[in-house]
């Protein structure tokens, strides 16, 4: 599977608290919880990312609590992967788990920019910067994790 | 093949005999744990998903402690639909109003975790009962409700990192400035995926709920889990809470280690972390003065009757200064008619502070206490980012009971010893 999208990029150590803040957690609605995705660190990213955007980042990224809103607001901002240096393991977890297609790959955390039109092959974990003519290689899920995401989901894998 | 303490409880879950560091492996649970934010989230998942069973109705424990008393109609409809669950699968341990504390001083205090068990919580802060000699971490809803369903967890094992306690702490020094330390040194991706092992000479010295307040913000520095050996001081704590019988684990003597980080309690200072990452640290008497607007004591970082005594002893006879609010959470019902008892309370009140029922409330943001622009905290919580405790421009300091004590009277960022 291939997606294509812009690329909306951040620093390290974004934590949960400014992905969704917690005053935003009285609901788990997706498209309520989208509505504020972002918004301490960049008010802007609600009006600014389009279906199929790429979100890009620095090290330990979704640091901080355990709330699944997190990965839930990023999912249903738009945004069909999320890219970054490394992740916080809850955030890893929970993004897997709720069909949110993450990759760690560091080099692509540093050098990819904001704007790029990137492309992503999940099934090879080539990641390809078509702004610059860049490729890089993240590391492929394993196959219990394709399984989860095949079935939508971790609970819907244990059926 | 040597094992950490850690390796060894999750082999044993496993039903293997030994695991090694990036092993992937499926766990049986000992008790899976959900709050009002994060188990309606789980329950809605095991619902449309078409689960109607548990694995053990004796084994999940609901606390309804984050926006609760319920703090607008959303949170309370949340705990609505929690309540109603518990109800219908038959739920023995659902902690509503006049039950709950916060759920990390509370399960360990109902004996509900024991040593050499292996616990998942929707909630980042379950690593606190590693100061038990448990196995327990944070994940979301998707994995609580996996293991709602199946008392089973997938993880990979561990690698971890060794932290050696000498020595004996000081006068003020406590537990919060421990960990604190630690995650000023290593920083908040240190231990990223990694244990956190505690041993040497000082963990004697230090008490339980130092123990509970270091494992808790294990998490900060990215960890997995922090976990400590089980002594008499652990046994003491379990008798009377439990009727199971406490497994007790220990490390190999040649257990793999990533790497040792010593700190030398004897020489530990008051330490705060400024704003907005919990590793930006500095001890308390080498900072300018920062004037501050409110003072939070309480949380499952900081919530518990040593806490309270810790605050208390610092405010005794003492006001809070003109334009500082000063609010103490006791994080349980027993540990808030503890402070009754000993007269605590009074002394928070005489002294112009004011004394909540349990609630995480204002540690996250979500009420009794929110922050508007460009306001500044001292807090006895667990994490300082961007927006933590309301406004996204307000700012928080983390610090212990003393030093947050010493701040509201002095209006100031201040250690205790300043106003000796």
């Amino acid at each position: 599977m291939k997606i294509q999208g812009k690329v909306h990029k951040y620093g390290d150590h974004v934590d949960t608290d400014v992905i969704i803040p917690a005053r935003y957690l009285n609901t788990a609605k997706p498209e309520e919880l989208a509505a504020h995705c972002m918004e301490d660190i960049d008010k802007t990213f609600v009006e600014k990312v389009q279906k199929g955007d790429i979100l890009v980042a620095g090290v330990n990224f979704g640091c901080g609590s355990s709330r699944e809103h997190a990965p839930i607001a990023i999912k249903a901002s738009g945004i069909s992967c999320v890219i970054a240096k490394n992740f916080a393991r809850i955030f890893y977890r929970n993004a897997l788990n709720i069909g949110l297609p993450i990759l760690e790959c560091p080099q692509a955390g540093e050098e990819i920019a904001a704007g790029d039109e990137v492309e992503v092959d999940f099934d090879s974990g080539v990641i390809t910067d078509r702004t610059t003519g860049k490729s890089y290689q993240a590391e492929p899920f394993p196959p219990f994790i394709q399984n989860i995401i095949a079935k939508g989901g971790l609970l819907a894998s244990l059926k | 093949m040597a094992m950490t303490m850690t390796q060894k409880i999750l082999a044993a879950h496993a039903g293997l005999d030994s695991v090694s560091a990036g092993q992937l492996i499926e766990v049986n649970l000992d008790l899976v744990m959900g709050n009002d934010v994060t188990s309606p989230v789980a329950i809605h998942e095991m619902q449309d998903k078409g689960f109607h069973e548990v694995f053990d109705r004796e084994r999940i424990a609901l606390v309804m402690d984050h926006f609760t008393p319920n703090k607008d109609i959303k949170s309370a409809e949340n705990c609505k639909k929690v309540r109603t669950f518990a109800k219908d699968y038959g739920i023995s341990n659902f902690f509503d109003v006049g039950q709950m504390g916060i759920e990390h001083a509370l399960l360990p205090e109902k004996g509900l975790v024991i040593s050499g068990d292996t616990v998942i919580g929707a909630d980042s802060h379950t690593c606190t009962y590693g100061a038990l000699g448990a196995f327990s971490t944070g994940v979301g809803s998707t994995d609580m409700a996996a293991g709602m369903i199946s008392g089973k967890a997938w993880f990979k094992v561990p690698s971890a990192i060794r932290v050696k306690l000498t020595g004996k702490l000081q006068k003020y020094v406590t537990g919060k400035d421990v960990i604190l330390h630690l995650i000023g040194q290593i920083g908040v991706d240190g231990a990223r995926y990694r244990s956190l092992e505690f041993t040497g000479d000082g963990i004697a010295s230090l008490s339980m709920d130092d123990r509970f307040c270091i494992a808790n913000m294990a998490i900060e520095c990215g960890a997995k889990n922090g976990i400590f050996p089980v002594d008499e001081k652990t046994l003491a704590y379990m008798q009377g809470r439990t009727s199971r019988k406490p497994v007790i684990f220990e490390a190999d003597e040649d257990a793999p280690y990533d790497e040792t980080v010593t700190i030398d309690l004897d020489t530990l200072k008051p330490t705060v972390a400024f704003p907005h990452l919990p590793e930006n640290t500095h001890t308390v008497d080498s900072i300018d003065d920062i004037p501050i607007d409110q003072v939070v004591i309480g949380s499952c970082t900081n919530g518990r009757i040593e806490d309270m005594r810790a605050a208390a002893s610092v405010l005794k006879g003492r006001k809070v200064a003109e334009g500082v609010r000063c609010i103490v959470i006791p994080a349980t019902q027993t540990v808030y008619m503890q402070c009754i008892e000993e007269g605590l309370t009074q002394i928070f009140v005489k002294a112009g502070a004011i004394v909540s029922t349990p609630t995480c409330g204002p540690c996250l943001g979500g009420h009794m206490g929110i922050l508007a622009a460009g306001e500044r905290a001292v807090s006895t919580t667990n994490r300082n980012f961007v927006g933590r405790m309301g406004h996204p421009e307000s700012e928080v300091y983390l610090a212990s009971p003393y030093v947050a004590a010493a701040s509201a009277v002095t209006g100031k960022i201040s250690c205790p010893c300043e106003l000796d």
